[in-house]
């Protein structure tokens, strides 16, 4: 259990974020900024068609190009490489390449890679290779998909269903026999994905004396997975050394993106000097292999006349693409929350994962869950439009009281703490609900059509890798995600904190690493130095992902600093001659408690510690301060056996209410925000400030799922939102102005109490808008159970509920 | 040998001389000829504008735009900003109002500004979201640029007073 201390001086400050004076500089340090004497360029060729066999490549005119060093098409690929690194069920029945061997799957999928002396040139090759395909019959739609006879993404498989199960947690079919009602919705939640402006890029650099293979890339999560990396790059696993670069956003989607910096690393082993590769926008919107959840729903909701919550059926499709990566992963964060704050008591869940001709699923913000929010917060207003109710009153009916934490649900996870009704009082207070809905109420008077939503949901942070093989009886899988770092105190007294992963991708590790240790060591955050190791020669580090990176590394902070910390004290203690107990970090100094006169700078402890080994208490053995921490994550259980209880995996609960008015235009289907509130409890808060810039950052990705965003597939797989002029990414027009509020529950269970929120504003955007535009076509009937809304949907839910009944 | 050309451009303030080939994108020129990485490349399809630089007192987004349309200009990249290692008051106050986070956009957001500023020096929060409409930010949501560009304004007002 955390220690609580009441008055912290760092933790909680929105001091100025340490990342930004180079960041404005134009001084970044990206991948693609890198440049390495010799280094050489590559491009890859996609394939044009959704699903075609490759009768043959002939990559000659290509090779023959000046500049041109090397061609691979797959046809060499299998003596290059072994297959890529694949959590999901079966590997060896839907085998994944570098690039596609015997036949394409999807439109974008990599067939054949140049390297040349620079981009261009390797892009012209890539034109003169000559693919001879047979095209093959497309399956777009995961529901033909799962039919008899649909054509099959993978052979060895005999089915496009990757995986199907259904679960049962609790007395489900009590709770809907004595449920007084039941709404039923068929909900459909197309895919979008993370697009962020910096696309997966890698340099990498060989060495074949050594047979050291160093590559710099903007995705490196899992440290202690690269060696699955090395047995894909058919090395040795200690002759690996991945280099984190700074990332431009990732939102999930540089989540383990190991196909860049692997066919970097095949390529550079291949021509012996330095590669470069870099998606452009066209690699990354079509070949990403992180497009977000696609899922079908049906949905059952049981409740009582009063109002309250009993069960919850959920039948799920969900489109995973050509490839499933991670297993259902993104299924264990939405069972992680699936009842949202609500006391419902039930869950029943079944799942089809189902392989498609399309860009495979990855990682986008909210992993899953952001969709359940929304499925569990559509379904509470249908039970409530059903029932009469207001969205407040239901909701302050269901929900888990602060005084019942920690508090289990149905599928076995854990919420740690929370205060959901204070976060509703205070959203309805900024919002001025009451007033909201008196100027509802004179806009539909005018004849205008304006709405109002109000969502509550969850917001889950620090997986368990359980989430990612609970799904099956055998075999189990591994338990470990941990985070670490090295801290350093130098001779003069300064800190240098050393972090393993893709530590930046966008948000703030080094403002949060130097609150944290000024914290610990009553230090200024301008003390800390934060740095970037590789992976050979690191500690195992997980990565940012699943809001877990700020807990984490806390907790290696605080266990690196204990260990200095009490290296420090013995040392001040001899010096002193006072007990250690008797002594205190305090404003740079380590000092008598309660003779604050009494003491020495933390410079003047760290030289002994370094340079006067005869000074220093017997008991001393090595001279330095520096101590490794490895933190692991805090509370997580292993499943029970039979999977009806699928233990801790993902404890660490902030909550958030939204509220939103908006007005639409019937004529167009366009709509205009009025208001936008968020009110979140994300524990306690390190950085208020980069707290909220993550909120609004989430609220307009949410918007841009809720209302723009889709990747669209044409029947015959072509991605038909393959550039930005399509695929509509919010502008500062669209995005409202979000008023934040906060309320602070810390955690019981983690460093200082903190809670992840990295996702937060996109896990409860699109339900608060898709709640916003029903309530203003109220009047119409309208049931909004479809995202993005766009406005020609708007036009014709309108139409069609306008339209005579037969 | 594709076709080479002889081009001049000053490039904040600098003068440079290159031979490059007529498809050279002016983005790649900054980028690799000149080893002025801060500009930076996004979608190259002129969406984002990410790469937008100052090309004779307009900003151009430079992944259109041809080394070689540049011959002759003057161009202004995010490395021009700053004097003597001095943030610009738009530096500054995007780094108050933390007007950023993975510093992607940032670059041809600030570009983006500094031209918006000197046309409208004193400009509304509607004014501003209209002006930088063109450049999209995948962080934010925007709502701390805006904080940032008007607070931006307001420092200039009081510096050339």
């Amino acid at each position: 259990m955390a220690t609580q201390a009441p008055a912290r001086k760092w933790i909680g400050q929105s001091i100025p974020r340490v990342e930004d004076p180079r960041l404005l500089l134009g001084r970044g340090e990206y991948v693609t900024d890198l440049v390495l004497p010799g280094m050489v360029h590559a491009a890859i060729l996609r394939s044009p068609l959704a699903h075609a066999r490759i009768a043959s490549i002939d990559a000659s005119k290509a090779r023959s190009l000046p500049g041109v060093l090397a061609v691979v098409t797959g046809r060499e690929i299998k003596e290059l490489t072994n297959p890529m690194p694949d959590f999901g069920p079966d590997p060896s029945k839907h085998t994944w390449w570098v690039l596609a061997t015997d036949k394409v799957r999807y439109m974008g999928e990599p067939v054949a890679a140049v390297v040349a002396t620079d981009r261009y040139i390797a892009e012209d090759a890539c034109e003169l290779i000559e693919v001879n395909y047979e095209p093959l019959p497309v399956v777009v739609d995961p529901v033909e998909a799962m039919k008899p006879g649909a054509p099959l993404v993978h052979e060895p498989l005999g089915t496009n269903v990757a995986y199907s199960r259904t679960f049962v947690f609790g007395d489900v079919e009590r709770d809907f026999t004595e449920a007084e009602v039941v709404v039923r919705d068929h909900l459909r939640w197309h895919r979008s994905g993370a697009q962020p402006l910096e696309t997966v890029g890698a340099v990498a650099q060989y060495n074949p004396a050594t047979g050291m293979m160093t590559i710099y890339c903007n995705s490196v999560t899992f440290t202690f997975l690269l060696f699955l990396v090395a047995n894909t790059l058919k090395i040795p696993s200690n002759k690996l050394n991945l280099i984190p670069c700074p990332a431009g956003g990732s939102f999930g989607s540089k989540f383990w993106a190991v196909r860049v910096p692997i066919l970097a690393g095949m390529l550079a082993k291949l021509v012996g000097r330095p590669v470069k590769f870099v998606e452009d926008r066209i690699d990354n919107i079509t070949t990403s292999d992180h497009h977000g959840s696609d899922r079908i729903y049906d949905v059952e909701m049981a409740a009582m006349r009063d109002g309250t919550l009993r069960s919850l059926r959920v039948k799920v499709v969900d489109d995973y693409g050509a490839y499933i990566q991670f297993g259902v992963g993104t299924h264990g964060n939405s069972l992680a929350q699936v009842v949202g704050p609500y006391k419902i008591k039930s869950v029943q869940y079944e799942l089809y994962a189902v392989l498609t001709n399309k860009c495979q699923q990855g990682a986008y913000r909210g992993f899953g869950s952001e969709v359940t929010n929304w499925v569990v917060e559509r379904m509470v207003d249908l039970v409530a439009r059903e029932l009469g109710m207001d969205p407040v009153e239901i909701r302050r009916k269901n929900f888990i009281q602060p005084h019942e934490f920690p508090y289990t649900i149905p599928t076995g996870n854990m919420y740690d703490s929370g205060n959901y009704p204070g976060v509703l009082e205070k959203a309805l207070q900024l919002a001025d609900y009451q007033g909201l809905r008196e100027m509802q109420r004179r806009a539909r008077e005018e004849g205008r059509y304006v709405g109002i939503g109000l969502i509550s949901a969850q917001e889950r942070s620090v997986f368990s890798s359980t989430e990612f093989w609970f799904w099956f009886d055998q075999p189990t899988g591994i338990t470990s995600s941990p985070e670490s770092v090295t801290l350093k105190m130098d001779p003069m007294g300064n800190i240098t904190a050393t972090l393993y992963s893709q530590a930046f991708w966008g948000q703030s590790p080094e403002t949060m690493v130097a609150q944290v240790v000024a914290e610990e060591f009553d230090i200024d955050p301008s003390q800390v130095s934060v740095i970037y190791g590789g992976s050979a020669g690191g500690l195992p580090a997980t990565g940012p992902g699943g809001s877990r990176f700020t807990i984490m590394v806390a907790g290696a902070i605080q266990g690196a600093a204990r260990r200095i910390k009490e290296k420090m004290l013995k040392i001040a203690s001899h010096k002193l001659e006072v007990a250690p107990e008797d002594l205190e970090f305090a404003e740079g100094k380590i000092r008598v408690r309660g003779t604050p006169e009494r003491a020495m700078t933390l410079q003047e402890v760290a030289m002994l510690a370094y340079l006067f080994k005869l000074d220093l208490p017997p008991d001393i053995e090595e001279s330095g301060l520096e101590a490794d921490y490895t933190f692991d994550h805090p509370y997580t259980t292993m499943p029970a056996p039979d999977r009806k209880n699928l233990g801790v995996f993902y404890p660490f609960v902030g909550h958030a209410c939204h509220i939103a008015a908006v007005e639409v235009d019937i004529e167009t289907g366009q709509h205009t925000f009025l208001k936008y509130v968020a009110v979140h409890d994300a524990g306690t808060v390190v950085n208020p400030r980069s707290l909220n810039g993550q909120i609004i950052g989430g609220v307009a990705q949410g918007l841009g799922t809720a209302m723009y965003e889709q990747y669209v597939y044409s029947p015959d797989g072509q991605l038909l939102t393959g550039s930005y002029m399509d695929y509509l990414i919010p502008t500062a027009m669209e995005v409202p102005k979000v008023e934040i509020g906060h309320q602070e529950t810390p955690s019981p269970f983690t460093p200082y109490g903190i809670k992840g929120a990295g996702e937060g504003g996109r896990m409860m955007t699109p339900a608060v808008v898709s709640a916003a535009i029903e309530d203003a076509l109220a009047p119409f009937g309208v049931r909004v159970n479809e995202v993005p809304i766009t406005p020609e949907k708007i036009l014709r839910w309108i139409e069609e509920a306008q339209a005579p009944r037969p | 040998m594709a076709d080479m050309h002889a081009i001049r451009v000053t490039v904040n303030g600098l003068p440079y001389e290159a031979t490059v080939e007529s498809r050279l994108l002016l983005a790649d020129f900054l980028r690799d000829h000149l080893g002025l990485v801060g500009t930076h490349l996004g979608c190259e399809h002129g969406v984002c504008g990410a790469c937008t630089v100052i090309l004779n007192g307009r900003t151009v987004r430079s992944c259109l735009v041809f080394a070689v349309q540049a011959d002759g200009a003057q161009i202004m990249t995010v490395e021009g900003l700053a004097r003597d290692s001095q943030f610009h008051p738009l530096q500054e106050a995007f780094r108050d109002k933390q007007g950023l986070q993975c510093g992607f956009c940032t670059p041809g957001m600030l570009m983006r500004a500094y031209e918006f500023l000197q046309e409208n020096p004193n400009p509304t929060e509607e004014e501003i979201r209209e002006a930088i409409a063109g450049n999209l930010c995948r962080c934010t949501g925007y709502q701390f640029i805006v904080e940032a560009i008007q607070d931006a304004a307001a420092r200039m007002a009081v510096a050339s007073r």
